[in-house]
This record gives structure tokens, C-alpha cells and sequence, in this order.
């Protein structure tokens, strides 16, 4: 059963490419991920979902319903969370809650089992002005609002950025069991280690989505062997690495640098011996599993439009 | 129904939450009302003159004591030389000046005229013209109780009566103004920077996809305000009958039932301002800018309609509080009833037809 079903959709700003032939499906109950930089185009493409903006072309479907034409009923089933804090800072937790589900022709307590996980965390704080919240707490009554009135279709526009670690935690475990309620989640997020939640993620950049597919899948795909290199001193290890014959890719990851050779005859000796004669102290490589964000990297290094990153 | 019910709540906490905002928006009617009432005012009173009597005879002492007993003026110099007069004037205390000229009395009783300048500090234009008018009034009224004795060959008397406002107290005119003024500056500055609020939060975003309707929105936006413009229209009109002594002489149902219309006028302008920008800055001062000014300058609140250019009476004429003005004045001043003003009345209902049906249409379903 499919949910969203979008096709070839184009958004451009004068003379920018929001978006560009757009296509993907999402299955019902299903949770989906778009995961890249900011500027390629989330926020555009989920306002579209949310019949917000209109495509330049494409057609997008959201339960059967044109999001052009039968914007009406749509949105009577769409629960959505800008990625900007969209409560009223002046009305208490509650007030805000019992606003959305008045607007939804519902009531709390109508729905209360759906939020019930969510809400028990900020309930004892109810009669606290919204926007007096700490950010995770804030992100929760949004959900929970966005929540209220049952929706079949769940659009989450960056819910965890500025939130903690630990609520970033329980966020998932809350859309993990939204999921379960069936309740079709479509999601963003800038955070790498977010996307392995999934079900299937997009990997978005400069307005087109690179690839769709199951976390697993996107990382078993990484064709090439990955290291993990450490020395003192980080800055000038990327200097050096960026001199080194042998070097595909570098980039920087905490506290050490993710490094894939270029050929599949590199061992690890060599650069040790490399950065040994660039007067690095206790140089330390070795192999390590790829993560999403490696697959990622590796993406927007092959895409073409890459090459307008080293321009900037 | 429910969904209207939840919004219209949400707007009345919104509005109560803002101590500020509340203050101003009933504090701001009652300061207008004292300060225009009590300070700008067309009668005169202690102004300050000097006299320059080069007679010094019994005729120029009369009139001298019948102009200082007036209330009107209060002298400040007696003056003794042409010089003096200019400095009397730089000095800012004196705005008029005087001056009877040598042998005043005599010339009076041989030849039937005598001589005397009144000289006005003209800097504003409007004092000088009145307070010339009066000192002129005075003199002439001494020479004709002098004269009463011998009778005059012919005689005019004129009478005059100011039907409506007999003392001519500015005030009345005041009222019914600051009426107009502080219900539309209210009312559509309001409403106006409350929607541009949603939209600069973003809560629009999420409003707009919910099944609200757009008329839903707009009227649940609207109805908090209709009730606190209510409130501060009786105050003005409480303020006026209690501390100004403006009577109310026609139908106070009438009266309310317009001052309503008027607000509904404002409350819809309010909501097409903010369907042009998006912004609560830009709201407020296109509401502050474009309301304010016409609605002092060309509703015939201060400056008469009828004295304007012509171009400048066109553009009158598209001014609601014009029409306000008018009726609320016949109304509270003259007694009449809806008989006379019923074509105002039925502009003024024009006008809010027409801007509601502009923001309903103008009022955007998506974000762009």
C-alpha cells in the first residue's frame, strides 16, 4: 500500500533549483528519512507534501489525495511539525494541546492513548508557559501536538535539531511506536546517526534525492575499504593527508579523520610510514566499519554538482 | 462550531497574556481623550498683551480695565516707547500689542474718531486672528454703550446664536474625533499585527494545514477585538459625558449600534493590511502611518472638509472616519435619527463589505 507517492517534482526560487525531478513512494506505516546538508531542499519538498506550496511540475499524491486538488480533505488527515517552533510561546502546555485538537474537532482526552507516551513527560510541567520549555521538551508538546488529532500521515520537518542527546533518543523510541500504531512517519534530519532508525532513508543534496534505500543497504554498498586515521595533530594530519599520493578521500569525523585509499592495494603500513616521516607522533591507523555519513560523503563526492563545493 | 469556539479562546488568552498590550489598548483611549479635551482648544484665555498709551486719558483707562476684566487677556508691560514694542514681542510673553494713539480722548470728543493699533504676534496664525477678534469686539462694545445716550442715525443689531454647542466647547468636536481616531487605530492595528504574529512564528504554517477555513481565521481573529473596541467606544463616550459635559441628545442605541459598524469597518481594514505583509513591524506601521494621519488631517476631525482644495475633498470622501465623524456628531449633538444619516451609514457599511471581501479573497491558502 502506498502512502506518498511523488513523481518528477520541480521547485525553483528565481533562479534557484529548489527542487529537481523529485520522484520516491512511501509506503503506509511506513518510516521514512531525508537526510542532508540544509539547503537541499527538505523544507521545500515537505511543504509541498503538506499542500503548504505548490511544485513548479510533478504531481505528488498523499492517500490517494492531489495535494493540489483535494488540498481540502488532505489536510483534515495530516499532522505536521515545521522544523521552526510553531507553538504559541503565551498559551501553557496544555492550552497549546487543547488548541490543536479544537482545531481538529477532537478533544485531549479523545486521543489521549496516542500521546499518552510522549505527553506523561511534560505533563507535570502543563501549566508552564510553551515557551518557557527547554528545546526537547518543546519538540515533545510539538509532536504531541502535530499528534493530537490522529493523523494518517505524519510529516516531521527536522524534529530533533537543537534538541539533546538523551531526548533525541526517546524521540525515535516515540516515532518507532507510532510507527507500530500505523501511522505513516515521513522525517528529515541533519543527524547521521538518525537515519540508521529508518526504515528507508533518501539521501538528498542541491535538490535531488542520490539514493533511497534501507540504512543497511546504503552502508553495505560502500564499495571501498574505510580507515580511521589518528595523530596529535588533527589539523595538520588533513594537510598531510591531503599531499599523500595514496588518498581518495579524507574527511574529518570528531576526533579523528575517515580516510579511504584509492587503490585497493593500500595498506595501512604505508601511511603510518607517510606521516611518520611528516614528523607526526603515535600515527594510528586502521580499518573501520562505514557508517551512513560515510556513504554520504562518498556521494556528494561523486555527484557532479560536487565539484561546486571545492569552488566555495 | 467547536473548531471556531477553540480558536476564538486562543485568541482571548493571547490577548490577556499581553499586560502590556492590554494596557495600552485601554490606557491608550482614556490618555488620548484627557489630553485632547484639556489641552487643545480653540478659546482663549490669559493670553498675554501689552498696552502702549500715549493718551492716558480717561477714555483709554476704560477700555483698557473693560479688555483686562475680560479673562481673556492679562496684562504683562505697560509700555512707553515705539522700541519697546518689538521687545515686548521677542520677550514670547506678549502676543499682542496695544497702542492708543496722543490725545485719544479729545479726538473722540472733536471729530468722533480717535485712533488705536492693535498689533498681533502672528507666529500662529490662528491665536492672533482670535484674540484680534476679541480685543476688536471689546472696543467696539465700549463705544457703542458710550454712544447709547445719543442715538445713532441707523443701527444694525446682530444676534447670534451657536445652535448645538452654545459655549463652543471644543471638545464637542473632540469626542466624536477621538472616537474615529483611537476605534480604527485600535481595531485594525490589532488585528492586523496579530495575524502578521502567526505568520512571523510560523504557527500560520501549521493553521494552514489544518481544516480551518480562511473565514474561520479571519472572524475568530476579529470577534475578541469587536468586544474590546466596544468597551473602549462607551468609554470614550462615558469619558465625555462625565468629565467633558458632551451630551448625548439622540439614541444611545443608535449610537452604539454605529460606533459597532465603525469598529466592523476597522477590524476588516485591519485584516487586509496584514494579508499584504508579513511582518508584525511592517503591520504596525502601515496601521500607524496610513490610519493615522488621514484620519486626523482628512476626516474634518481638526482642519474643516469644506475649506480644503478640491482634490483634497475627493480624497476625503474615501476616508470612513469622515463619515463617522458625521454621524456621530447629528447623533449626539443634534438628536436625529437614522432618517438623516442613513446614506453614511449605508457607506460605511459599503466599505466593510468591501474590505472583508478583499482579505477573504486576498487571504492566502498556502505559504506563497
Amino acid at each position: 500500500m502506498i502512502s506518498i507517492l511523488a513523481e518528477q517534482i520541480g521547485k525553483s526560487y528565481q533562479h534557484i533549483h529548489a527542487l529537481e525531478n523529485v520522484s520516491f513512494q512511501v509506503g503506509k506505516g511506513e518510516l521514512f528519512g531525508f537526510i542532508g546538508p540544509d539547503g537541499s531542499g527538505k523544507t521545500t519538498l515537505f511543504r509541498i507534501l503538506t499542500t503548504l506550496i505548490v511544485p513548479d511540475s510533478g504531481s505528488v499524491t498523499v492517500e490517494n489525495l492531489d495535494v493540489l486538488k483535494e488540498y481540502k480533505k488532505l489536510r483534515t488527515m495530516l499532522g505536521y511539525m515545521p522544523g521552526k517552533f510553531s507553538l504559541y510561546p503565551d498559551l501553557t502546555v496544555e492550552e497549546n494541546l487543547e488548541f490543536y485538537a479544537s482545531i481538529f474537532d477532537t478533544t485531549i482526552q479523545e486521543n489521549y492513548h496516542l500521546i499518552r507516551d510522549i505527553y506523561v513527560q511534560i505533563e507535570p510541567f502543563k501549566n508552564r508557559l510553551a515557551g518557557k520549555l527547554s528545546g526537547g521538551m518543546k519538540q515533545k508538546l510539538a509532536l504531541s501536538c502535530a499528534m493530537i488529532h490522529k493523523p494518517t500521515v505524519l510529516v516531521l520537518d527536522e524534529p530533533t535539531t537543537g534538541v539533546d542527546a538523551v531526548s533525541r533518543v526517546e524521540f525515535w523510541e516515540m516515532l518507532k511506536k507510532l510507527k507500530s500504531e500505523g501511522v505513516t512517519i515521513v522525517v528529515s534530519t541533519p543527524y547521521m546517526e538518525e537515519a540508521g532508525l529508518c526504515d528507508r532513508v533518501a539521501l538528498m543534496q542541491f535538490g535531488k534525492i542520490m539514493k533511497i534505500a534501507p540504512p543497511q543497504q546504503v552502508i553495505d554498498e560502500y564499495r571501498r575499504n574505510l580507515f580511521s586515521v589518528k595523530a596529535e595533530n588533527t589539523y595538520k594530519l588533513i594537510e598531510d593527508l591531503q599531499r599523500f599520493p595514496e588518498t581518495g578521500s579524507a574527511f574529518p569525523f570528531g576526533q579523528s579523520v575517515h580516510f579511504t585509499p584509492k587503490s585497493p592495494a593500500f595498506f595501512p603500513q604505508m601511511l603510518i610510514d607517510f606521516l611518520l616521516q611528516n614528523d607526526h607522533q603515535n600515527p594510528d591507523v586502521h580499518s573501520i566499519e562505514p557508517g551512513i555519513e560515510d556513504c554520504f560523503m562518498e556521494l556528494m563526492t561523486e555527484s557532479p554538482d560536487a565539484g561546486d563545493l571545492s569552488k566555495i | 462550531m467547536n473548531r471556531f469556539r477553540g480558536f476564538v479562546r486562543k485568541e482571548f488568552h493571547h490577548i490577556f497574556r499581553d499586560k502590556q498590550t492590554l494596557l495600552i489598548l485601554f490606557g491608550m483611549p482614556i490618555a488620548q481623550m484627557l489630553i485632547f479635551g484639556f489641552v487643545i482648544s480653540n478659546e482663549i484665555r490669559n493670553v498675554g498683551i501689552a498696552v502702549f498709551d500715549q493718551s492716558h486719558d480717561a477714555v483709554t483707562q476704560k477700555i483698557t480695565d473693560k479688555i483686562l476684566s475680560s479673562g481673556y487677556f492679562l496684562l504683562e508691560y505697560d509700555i512707553h516707547s515705539q522700541n519697546e514694542i518689538g521687545q515686548a514681542f521677542r520677550g514670547g510673553k506678549v502676543k499682542e500689542v496695544i497702542i492708543f494713539a496722543p490725545e485719544f480722548a479729545r479726538n473722540l470728543e472733536k471729530t468722533g474718531t480717535a485712533n488705536v493699533q492693535i498689533i498681533a504676534d502672528a507666529s500662529d496664525a490662528n491665536l492672533a486672528n482670535l484674540i484680534t477678534i476679541y480685543t476688536t469686539g471689546i472696543i467696539q462694545d465700549y463705544i457703542n454703550k458710550s454712544n447709547a445716550q445719543h442715538s445713532m442715525p441707523m443701527q444694525i443689531v446682530t444676534e447670534v446664536r451657536m445652535l448645538y454647542n452654545e459655549q463652543m466647547k471644543g471638545v464637542f468636536l473632540f469626542v466624536p474625533g477621538i472616537m474615529a481616531l483611537i476605534l480604527v487605530l485600535i481595531s485594525a492595528q490589532m488585528t492586523s499585527i496579530s495575524i502578521a504574529r502567526e505568520k512571523e512564528m510560523g504557527t500560520m504554517e501549521v493553521l494552514l494545514v489544518s481544516p480551518l477555513k480562511p473565514i474561520q481565521i479571519i472572524i475568530g481573529k476579529v470577534v475578541p477585538y469587536v468586544l474590546l473596541s466596544f468597551i473602549n467606544a462607551v468609554t470614550i463616550l462615558l469619558l465625555g459625558y462625565f468629565v467633558f459635559g458632551v451630551p448625548v441628545h439622540g439614541s444611545v442605541v443608535l449610537l452604539l449600534a454605529e460606533c459597532m459598524l465603525y469598529i466592523l469597518l476597522a477590524l476588516s481594514l485591519g485584516i487586509l493590511i496584514s494579508s499584504v505583509t508579513n511582518n508584525q513591524l511592517v503591520a504596525m506601521m502601515i496601521s500607524a502611518m496610513a490610519l493615522m494621519l488621514p484620519v486626523i488631517l482628512l476626516s474634518g476631525f481638526i482642519f474643516p472638509i469644506e475649506n480644503m482644495p478640491k482634490i483634497l475633498q475627493w480624497l476625503c470622501a474615501l476616508m470612513p472616519p469622515k463619515y463617522f465623524i458625521t454621524i456621530i456628531k447629528n447623533i449626539m449633538l443634534k438628536n436625529t435619527g437614522l432618517l438623516y444619516v442613513w446614506k453614511e451609514t449605508l457607506i460605511l457599511c459599503g466599505f466593510t463589505v468591501l474590505f472583508i471581501l478583499l482579505s477573504v479573497k486576498k487571504f492566502k491558502i498556502r505559504l506563497e
